[in-house]
């Protein structure tokens, strides 16, 4: 059995704070620090065990995820790019145009739910229960909203006679606004999944970090659509 | 000790179904993967051989086809479109199913934990999804062989508008689900290069600097960065042909407005880098055993290094030089030319430091040494000829040319196959704890080694002789005929080659069962797994190694023997200072 004695360690202000917060929403406590086992002599640097390295490995995990999102995006960019730089007349003639104004009211609520979801983060990184929840079902209304909006604008539009196969402007349109609109729908979903976990009264560690990798991927979801909108909107 | 073998008792409890099939553990999840390589190997390999059958002898029986169902072969005659479905499938399996599911899927999952002394992968579970995932789109892969009208027969590359429209090639749900199999296998590669890039950046041993990594991990970290952002061009651009096909859009189809060239920029951002993801493990792997098996510290670490880091970079801005045909712009064509040809810089230090890492060591030939040799070696004729395509005048003569395939194959079989087999000769011993038999793996690689020369050096000269890439039958062109018998010779070279593999498979099944037991480190190698049992239980070590030092300190004047293990700590002798 290799020896192990309790070493004091460095108090990191930050940490003890997010383990007395998730504490107070139920979370066990962690296990005091101990030292990892030493032989006579010191050891190479070695980080906390209970802090981990800089950036957790499920933070880290959706950050390698969010960038194959981002590269899965900037492919169809790439394609969409070519088609409105190419050498047609865009919008082609003949092609319905886009409903701009309900967009930009549709863009600022997305924009506002960001809002609501740091609101759910700082709560619940406070141990404010209830702040956390109604953060969560604040945000999920406005994707939510955002959603219904986009989809009966898509009504209207194919009414007018702009669908998928109906030329490379409809194609470019419905392929990169409905793979956000897929993005946000499953964004949802997530937030309503993260919400009903929020109501457990047992709210352990793990639910926690559940909530930081949504609030993630919900800030990348939101980030995008600014983008897609100058893009395929505005430009 | 005791705990070590009270945690293996626990999970001897997981049973059989947890143990073998859902396993979350990364050893197993790797011999998963291999096992999956391995039997994609044995049927792309006879696809490859039904081709050769053919350009040799065009329109005879191909031998033991008889029982292949028309309309892909009549009474053992092999029909075009079954010609062009079978090279396109060869590609397929071969880069998608074999190489990326042994070099990145199998040795990525089993070396990463073990080597920068980790217990596991960051998310366990995510790597069973991985490999079965991976298996799923296998299945779906091979499930359009069965379907009407065929399998995929636009090449691997399925340029548009030919795969676009089911009329063109005659294949309708073929193409579709060779999209869909690789749609899905590029959610398996997202779930792999998450784990890899996680574990390596977070898990690594105390002391395990990023200097500190063996360079084998170094370019499986590198590999699942070019994986995550190459691969989801690709599947965007596979989203893309599935609607053209299935939802009636036309972004590949000209008359409804699209753009062929489209397909040709994306397949290719991808598929540059894909090259290097097949190639850079296998480097990788031939740095960590040239080193060993010549008792000499790698020549130039950080330069290695930095070298993957720049091939990997450069393998981005150079997608263009496959595209010359395509009516580019000359400027264009000629900075695709310049950055293609900048990649020679970094793969020459590459080499050099191979050679220098070799030079004055006291070399072992032992097999999987010969097969990092041939991997050196032959790497360096794939990469000559790529120069050749790299200049835009000479690629207009030989472009979807034989030479191309001479290179494609000097690159991927000469290079990542040798590479692939080094590593199973070389950590077979710490994945199944017994040795394999060393004379059986000596004449199964002299006579791949020779087999394989013969069968692709001459496909050089067919492809400067003009014989096309994609042909069906050779006999039909009169500036052909004279160049039959090298055909012939090249088929006769391949069925060698297939019958030099049987030597391996005898050798690694009868090494499985009944191979002498492997002890910790059979090679006197310095990394951390060989720090671990043959074969590491699920947890790999008996306690978490410290890292002391870089992986490659053999012959070191500081200890008695030539090696000097990463975890082993010298205690400075006071008596010395006198």
């Amino acid at each position: 059995m290799p020896r192990t004695e309790a070493v004091s360690p460095v108090v990191n202000v930050e940490t003890e704070q997010r383990i007395e917060a998730s504490v107070r929403l139920g979370a066990r406590r962690p296990p005091p620090f101990t030292a990892p086992p030493t032989g006579e002599d010191p050891l190479p640097p070695s980080p906390d065990p209970r802090t981990g390295p800089p950036v957790s490995n499920a933070r880290l995990g959706m950050v390698i995820f969010l960038a194959f999102e981002g590269m899965f995006f900037a492919g169809l960019i790439g394609a969409f790019l070519v088609f409105r730089f190419g050498s047609q007349p865009w919008p082609p003639v003949g092609q319905p145009r886009l409903p701009i104004l309900v967009t930009w009211a549709n863009t600022a609520i997305l924009l506002f739910s960001s809002v609501t979801m740091r609101y759910a983060l700082r709560t619940m990184r406070m141990g404010d229960r209830n702040g956390l929840t109604t953060g969560l079902s604040g945000t999920a209304m406005l994707g939510t909203i955002f959603l219904i909006v986009q989809g009966s604008e898509w009504f209207r539009l194919v009414r007018h006679g702009l669908t998928l196969s109906a030329g490379i402007y409809g194609a470019t349109f419905y392929t990169l606004i409905g793979c956000h609109g897929l993005h946000v729908l499953g964004a949802v979903i997530w937030l309503l999944i993260v919400r009903v976990g929020s109501r457990d009264t047992r709210f352990s560690a793990r639910r926690q970090v559940g909530v930081e990798l949504c609030g993630m991927y919900w800030y990348f979801v939101v980030a995008l659509w600014p983008i897609l909108f100058a893009l395929v909107y505005l430009s | 000790m005791s705990e070590a073998v009270a945690t293996h008792a626990v999970h001897e409890e997981l049973g059989l179904w947890r143990t073998y099939v859902f396993s979350t553990d990364h050893k197993m999840i790797a011999k998963q993967f291999l096992f999956l390589g391995l039997f994609m190997m044995i049927l792309g390999g006879l696809m490859a051989l039904m081709l050769r059958w053919q350009l040799a002898w065009p329109e005879t029986q191909v031998p033991g086809t008889r029982w292949i169902p028309g309309p892909n072969m009549t009474d053992g005659y092999m029909n075009p479109a079954f010609y062009n479905t079978l090279f396109t499938m060869h590609a397929t399996i071969m880069i998608f199913f074999v190489v990326m599911p042994i070099l990145v899927g199998c040795f990525g999952n089993f070396l990463i934990p073990l080597m920068i002394g980790a217990r596991d992968m960051a998310f366990p579970v995510l790597n069973m999804l991985s490999f079965w995932v991976g298996a799923v789109s296998g299945i779906v892969m091979l499930a359009g062989f069965f379907v009407p009208g065929g399998h995929a027969a636009g090449g691997w590359t399925s340029y548009a508008p030919l795969t676009a429209v089911t009329q063109y090639t005659g294949v309708n749900w073929g193409q579709n689900l060779w999209c869909m199999g690789l749609i899905i296998l590029g959610i398996s590669s997202l779930m792999g290069s998450i784990n890899y890039i996680t574990t390596i950046i977070n898990m690594r041993a105390p002391g395990m600097t990023f200097f500190r990594l063996p360079l084998v991990i170094w370019s499986l970290f590198i590999v699942a960065v070019l994986l995550l952002l190459a691969l989801p061009v690709l599947t965007s651009a596979l989203a893309m042909l599935l609607l053209d096909r299935m939802a009636g859009t036309s972004f590949f189809l000209p008359e409804g407005g699209g753009e062929p060239l489209l397909w040709q920029h994306l397949f290719w951002f991808f598929g540059h880098p894909e090259v290097y993801i097949l190639i850079l493990p296998a480097m990788g792997i031939a740095s960590d055993i040239l080193s060993v098996f010549s008792r000499k510290p790698i020549f130039g670490y950080r330069a290695m290094a930095f070298s993957m880091i720049g091939i990997a970079f450069l393998s981005w801005i150079v997608w263009g030089h496959h595209m010359f045909q395509s009516g580019m712009s000359p400027t264009l064509g000629f900075s695709f030319m310049v950055t293609t040809m900048v990649i020679a810089v970094p793969s020459a230090i590459k080499t050099f430091n191979w050679l220098g890492t070799i030079w004055g060591g006291s070399i072992r030939f032992t097999t999987p040494m010969l097969n990092a040799l041939a991997f050196v070696s032959m790497f360096v004729i794939g990469g000559l000829s790529g120069i050749f395509m790299a200049s835009t005048p000479v690629d207009i003569f030989i472009h979807d040319t034989y030479f191309i395939v001479a290179h494609i194959h000097y690159v991927v079989f000469g290079g990542s196959v040798f590479g692939l087999f080094a590593a199973i000769y070389y950590w077979f011993p710490k994945m199944f704890g017994r040795m394999m038999n060393e004379p059986l793996g000596k004449i199964h690689f002299f006579a791949t080694f020779i087999a394989y020369n013969c069968t692709f050096f001459p496909m050089h000269i067919l492809g400067v002789g003009g014989m096309m890439r994609r042909i069906y039958n050779p006999l039909q062109y009169e500036f052909l005929k004279p160049l039959q018998q090298i055909n012939i010779f090249i088929t006769v070279s391949a069925v060698a080659l297939g019958l030099a593999q049987i030597p391996f498979v005898i050798n690694f099944f009868w090494s499985l069962f009944a191979g002498k037991k492997a002890e910790r480190n059979p090679w006197k190698a310095n990394t951390l797994e060989w720090v671990a049992p043959s074969p590491p239980p699920h947890g790999n070590f008996d306690a978490i190694p410290v890292v002391y030092r870089g992986p490659y300190e053999y012959s070191s004047p500081e200890v008695t023997e030539d090696y000097l293990p990463q975890n082993r700590q010298i205690v400075p002798q006071r008596a010395a200072a006198h």
